[in-house]
């Protein structure tokens, strides 16, 4: 579970820009020149609001988004602009979790199925993937007779489970959580995130997790980075980042997030009110 | 850590096959049953038959049925039944041909228009258009135009002009499949494009192409028999088109000899299509509307419970905090059901609570709560097939639940206001902004077109829009998402409602515009002196703007009080539980691993099994 | 807009092009020497040499085809094999007839269909509804000739309410014209009317379903208000269907009039592709493929119109 090199980061994404054609002649600059570093079992918070390009970094990772410019690096080696058969094989490495727990199964599937497909890719018997798939659903805290259901009869929050276990099969290093527990209702997002933790402990995968909340990034993640309009305009130890931020868009954006505490979110809303004064 | 508090045991596995719901609908089996009768006879023909279709026998030139010839005999003398069966083996042979072609050329076409898109799709696409831009029987015309015409060719043909019908619906459904994060999911895992396209995009597009086949087929027979009705094809095989053909000639005075082919050709089709739109009916997701009688069925269920009911579930939960008059909203012991197979599902289940003007409620609790439901049976805009039962509902003092329809939705734009959770979808696309704010103004409000027109920028400017004429002359899908919530607001509160009711009105929003928004309305309740009946799942939304709080479960309310006492100290643990899972108070990472690692070393380790 | 609208001219153009192309060589692969069909199979080889010259078959296919489209280009669709009279002539004598039968189709199924997929998507799961499911399933899979044959048979010959077959000029008689293409009309129509009247319902119930209808709703506005918002967002797809369905019409037309004797372009067409009579059936498809074209074009005026999203593209 040790990186090769002790001081060098498992992810590093160095100046990375990101264009999307809207049309021939448009282009939008969705990333414009970010870095950001994940350690070994380090689960590393990206907060922003809709359209600040959190999710395009994320995806940029997973070669999902077009790099216009900059570097990724994974474990020393480059895969900014890895295609075909190296990305493919950056599935033993790199995962995913997405948001929707309803769109990111494929509902004419048993979960059975969505969970064997990461490990048949490469070539694994049916037997070892039998024994996998039952321990991740272990892991994840599902019965074992759920792979022969399909996602439609779990609940959100256990779909989300469904898609933990599939990112978890072929025992990555890094999994890329793109809100992850947006969805969900209050108490089970609460659970989602201990589980998230509890297997990090459990298998010293890395997360770069991907939020618009942070209260939900201030619970699991170490660092954490604020990114605003294509940029990263905050970066640091979570605890710090989110109670005291340096920047003032974090800081509007802290003090724009309601607490559930009438008297505490009395202030911060006068607060919030004097800053959009001074603003 | 504890461990997760998480419902590990499932529902007993309940799947029903396609095959075996399809055998459930009468009409899908009555025509299932006849086209295999008619697959059958034709297959049988050489057996079934009782002469050779083509042998002539003068004696029965236009006869009527019988003399051994159950269905007479056409104007050249053969036996019309013979023809008939031995004309089927013909038309279905077609038809499964153009069929086959048709899906051969249009499924794997739509599948990669989809899923690749750009210039796939361009060129794909244009293709299909053009296909259909052609009307396919004059081109089948040219084909079969001069002396080297063959059937199976022909057949083919038509399976090229029907094949766009394929691709429009694949492409439509891998394009939408394409966008689903399952799939990103896949290449992330290294699933090759070739097996994306096998496996997912393959299983999706599948159901809707069994309907289309069906339907496919039944065209495919109407435009064959066409084909041989004018004339094309060999005259020695015998057709079901050929016949009508010959039936059309002794119209006037045998008009028994074109009534079989039509039977025959009309049964075929029609059984096919039948059999297309049961299966639609089966693989569409849509939920079947409940018919009135369920409804009445379901609201005799509400308001007199059968004698087994749970007896505490029937009494009302929460509690009214004014006295009636002084209520801009009271809702006595509500209850919303739906139709369901054992008669009702009831979402709320005997609900209290009341509002004064000036007021601010929250009805808070998660999804299934069922607090969306009671908001919209305050403005009796439940969606379809939803009936809801109350003691009472009063809207500024006074009972309106007993009123008509009609005049609960004069109620609407007057006295109530309601502000949506999604600000996208809830204006309408193809009307400008003016439009939709100044109509209500207007035709609710009365008031002329050019005060409506001030009004409308009034309102804009009041909830902060800073150029009104710009977002006035726009079209939704041109502003922003936090603008367009400003414009619903600016239309709930232009009728100057004595009650604003909001869904959600900030879930979809970011964090930034969520807190100018709920600043907004708590401006405007302030202003306009409104009761805010707010419903959310975000106890901060409700720490920031409500007075008093009910918070809802299962349908029903469990705790309901002032907001400082409900945070102080809950009174049931379910309201603890959701003010705890909110995240604010809860220790960081920081603070879990050093109590982590403090702990025994039960979990250390993990690590090592891990790789 | 000016560039939607020439991004559309041209794609029309290029789409006429392909087919006209598409055609000609097809047709001469399916016919290979003409002169049998057209002249009969007791025709001498002398004779048939005779015509083959006449009518240029002698010559190069490239050639051939270089000399039609050069005529065709400014109009000129050559003459026919058979009668020797321009091709033009033909198809003006007898496209008034099919149009006439189609436009008015098209007509009855705009008028029918608006009315009653508006009265079922208003009222889903009443009687109406049941009986508009039940005849769409029928009547979309029937074709039109076959129901040609039920019509002429029970009103005409049966009932003798219309004249069972031929054709009335309007210049002649305006009555007598529409009376002798409404049947045939009907019989066209009446599976567009079911189509469209079922898009449109279920369209309109999609839209029903809707968060801004609901919206529309809460403000008050009167149920007519919100119908004519619901319709205005169900209209796009009806309108499509509509206009795929002028495509199906002149298709179908073509049996449609040889049940009713009508004088239209079914008769030549299926005249012209028995003979292999290329010159005609050239012509005929380039002109439907023309009609189709512009009422495409048509449809995507109107669509912008109905629809900003569209528009701002």
């Amino acid at each position: 579970m040790t990186a090769p090199n002790n001081t060098a980061p498992l992810l590093e994404v160095r100046d990375l820009v990101v264009d999307y054609h809207i049309t021939r002649k448009v282009n939008f600059r969705a990333l414009k020149g970010v870095s950001i570093t994940v350690g070994a079992g380090e689960c590393v918070g990206l907060v922003g609001e809709s359209g600040s390009g959190k999710s395009t970094l994320g995806r940029a990772l997973l070669g999902l988004a077009p790099v216009a410019a900059g570097a990724i690096s994974f474990d020393g080696k480059d895969i900014t602009h890895a295609k075909g058969a190296a990305r493919r094989k950056l599935g033993n490495d790199i995962q995913v979790v997405f948001q929707d727990p309803y769109g990111s199964l494929d509902p004419t599937m048993t979960v059975g199925e969505v969970l064997a497909e990461p490990l048949e890719v490469v070539g694994a018997s049916k037997t070892q993937a039998r024994a996998t798939v039952a321990e991740m659903l272990d892991r994840v805290k599902l019965p074992g007779d759920a792979v022969h259901r399909y996602p439609s009869e779990f609940s959100g929050g256990q779909r989300q489970r469904i898609a933990i276990a599939r990112a978890l099969v072929r025992r990555p290093r890094l999994i890329v959580c793109d809100e992850p527990v947006s969805a969900l209702d209050l108490t089970t997002q609460a659970t989602i995130l201990d589980l998230f933790i509890e297997l990090q402990r459990e298998t010293g995968v890395s997360y770069l997790f991907i939020s618009h909340d942070l209260g939900v990034v201030r619970r699991v993640c170490h660092r954490t980075s604020v990114m605003y309009q294509g940029e990263i305009v905050e970066s640091g130890d979570t605890h710090t980042v989110t109670e005291e931020p340096n920047h003032p868009y974090t800081q509007r954006l802290l003090l724009a997030a309601p607490v559930a505490d009438p008297a505490k979110q009395a202030e911060r809303r006068a607060a919030w009110l004097a800053l959009r004064e001074s603003a | 850590m504890t461990a997760a508090p998480f419902p590990t045991n499932l529902a007993p596995v309940k799947r029903v096959s396609l095959l075996r719901r399809f055998m459930r609908k009468p009409a899908g089996v009555i025509a299932l049953v006849v086209m295999v009768l008619i697959v059958l006879s034709a297959v049988l023909a050489p057996w079934l038959a009782p002469f050779d279709p083509n042998l002539v026998n003068f004696k029965i030139t236009n006869a009527g049925p019988g003399n051994g010839h159950l269905l007479g005999g056409d104007s050249a003398g053969r036996d019309i039944l013979s023809r008939l069966l031995y004309g089927g083996q013909l038309t279905l042979f077609g038809a499964l041909i153009t069929c086959v072609s048709a899906v051969l050329i249009g499924v794997p076409a739509g599948v990669c228009s989809g899923y690749f898109g750009g210039v796939t799709d361009r060129i794909c696409t244009w293709i299909s258009d053009g296909l259909q831009s052609i009307p396919g029987l004059i081109m089948l015309m040219v084909v079969a135009a001069g002396t080297g015409q063959s059937f199976p060719v022909l057949m083919v043909v038509l399976g090229l002009f029907m094949a766009p019908g394929y691709f429009r619906i694949t492409r439509g459904r891998a394009m939408a499949v394409r966008k689903e994060p399952y799939i990103d999911a896949a290449r992330v895992s290294g699933v090759t494009n070739p097996r994306i396209l096998r496996t997912h995009m393959a299983r999706a597009v599948y159901p809707p192409i069994v309907v289309q086949s069906a339907l496919t087929a039944g065209i495919a027979i109407g435009m064959q028999a066409g084909l041989q009705f004018l004339g094309i094809g060999s005259a020695q095989t015998p057709s079901w088109g050929q016949m009508m053909a010959n039936g059309m000639q002794v119209i006037q005075n045998y008009p028994l000899i074109l009534l079989w082919p039509s039977i025959a050709l009309g049964l075929t089709i029609a059984a096919l299509a039948f059999i297309g739109t049961t299966l639609a009916d089966l693989i569409s997701v849509r939920v079947e509307r409940p018919t009135r009688r369920m409804r009445l069925k379901a609201r005799q269920l509400l308001v007199t419970p059968p004698a087994t009911a749970d007896l505490p579930n029937r009494v009302a939960s929460g509690e009214h905090a004014h006295r009636v008059e002084d209520c801009a909203l009271r809702i006595d012991n509500l209850r919303v059901g739906y139709p369901a197979p054992d008669g009702v599902k009831e979402v709320v289940r005997g609900v209290s609570l009341d509002a004064a003007p000036g007021e601010v409620l929250g009805i808070v609790g998660e999804s299934g709560s069922g607090k969306t439901q009671t908001m919209f049976s305050v403005l009796d805009l439940l969606p379809a097939g939803g009936t809801a039962v109350a003691d009472g509902i009063y809207v500024g003092g006074k009972e309106v639940g007993k009123l008509s329809t009609t005049a609960r939705a004069a109620l609407l734009g007057r006295s109530i206001g309601y502000v949506p959770q999604e600000p996208m979808t809830n204006l309408d696309p193809s009307y400008t902004i003016e439009h939709q704010l100044v109509e209500p103004l207007r035709h609710v409000q009365g008031m002329a077109k050019e005060d409506a027109r001030k009004r409308a920028r009034e309102v804009l400017v009041r909830v902060g829009i800073k150029d009104p004429e710009r977002v006035l002359k726009s079209y939704p899908h041109q502003i922003s998402g936090g603008m367009a919530q400003r414009v619903l607001i600016a239309g709930a509160v232009s009728g100057r409602p004595s009650l604003l009711v909001a869904d959600e009105p900030t879930t979809a929003l970011d964090v930034t515009v969520q807190a100018e928004v709920l600043e907004l309305l708590r401006e405007l309740q302030q202003e306009y002196g409104m009761a805010l009946v707010i419903v959310t799942h975000n106890f901060g939304v409700v720490a920031d703007i409500c007075d008093r709080v009910v918070v809802m479960k299962d349908g029903r309310i469990v705790e309901s009080g002032p907001v400082e006492r409900i945070f102080r100290q809950p009174e049931n643990p379910y309201t603890a539980e959701l003010i705890a899972a909110s995240l604010d108070d809860a220790e960081g990472r920081h603070e879990l691993d050093r109590a982590w690692a403090g702990a025994p070393a039960a979990h250390v380790g993990g690590e090592e099994d891990a790789r | 807009m000016f560039s939607f609208i020439a991004k559309r001219l041209v794609s029309g153009i290029v789409l006429l092009f392909v087919v006209a192309t598409g055609t000609f060589f097809l047709a001469h692969a399916a016919i290979g020497d003409p002169t049998p069909g057209l002249l009969g199979n007791s025709a001498t080889a002398v004779q048939q040499d005779a015509l083959r010259h006449k009518i240029g078959v002698d010559r190069p296919l490239l050639t051939q085809f270089w000399d039609w489209l050069s005529h065709a280009v400014t109009g000129d669709f050559g003459t026919s094999w058979r009668t020797f009279t321009p091709v033009n002539a033909d198809l003006a004598q007898r496209l008034p007839v099919t149009l006439s039968i189609v436009v008015f189709a098209t007509l009855l199924s705009a008028v029918f269909g608006v009315i009653i997929g508006v009265a079922c998507g208003l009222r889903p799961g009443s009687v109406l509804d049941r009986i508009l499911k039940f005849a769409s399933v029928v009547l979309f899979a029937l074709p039109g000739y076959w129901v040609a044959i039920v019509l002429v048979n029970v009103f005409a010959l049966g009932l003798g309410w219309f004249n069972a077959v031929g054709y009335v000029d309007p210049v002649v008689s305006v009555g007598g014209w529409i009376q002798s293409i409404t049947l045939p009309s009907i019989a066209l129509a009446l599976g567009a009317i079911v189509m469209v009247a079922e898009q449109l319902r279920n369209g309109f119930l999609e839209i029903n379903n809707q968060d801004y209808v609901r919206t529309l709703r809460a403000r008050g506005l009167s149920k007519g208000r919100v119908t004519r918002h619901v319709l205005r967002n169900a209209s796009p797809a009806a309108l499509t269907v509509l206009a795929m369905m002028f495509v199906g019409l002149l298709g179908g037309a073509i049996v449609v009039e040889l049940v009713f004797y009508l004088p239209g372009i079914g008769q030549l067409t299926q005249q012209s592709s028995q003979n292999g009579n290329i010159p005609v059936l050239l012509g005929l498809t380039v002109v439907t493929v023309v009609f189709v074209v512009v009422i495409n074009f048509l449809l995507d005026l109107v669509l912008g119109w109905v629809n900003p999203k569209v528009r701002d593209r």
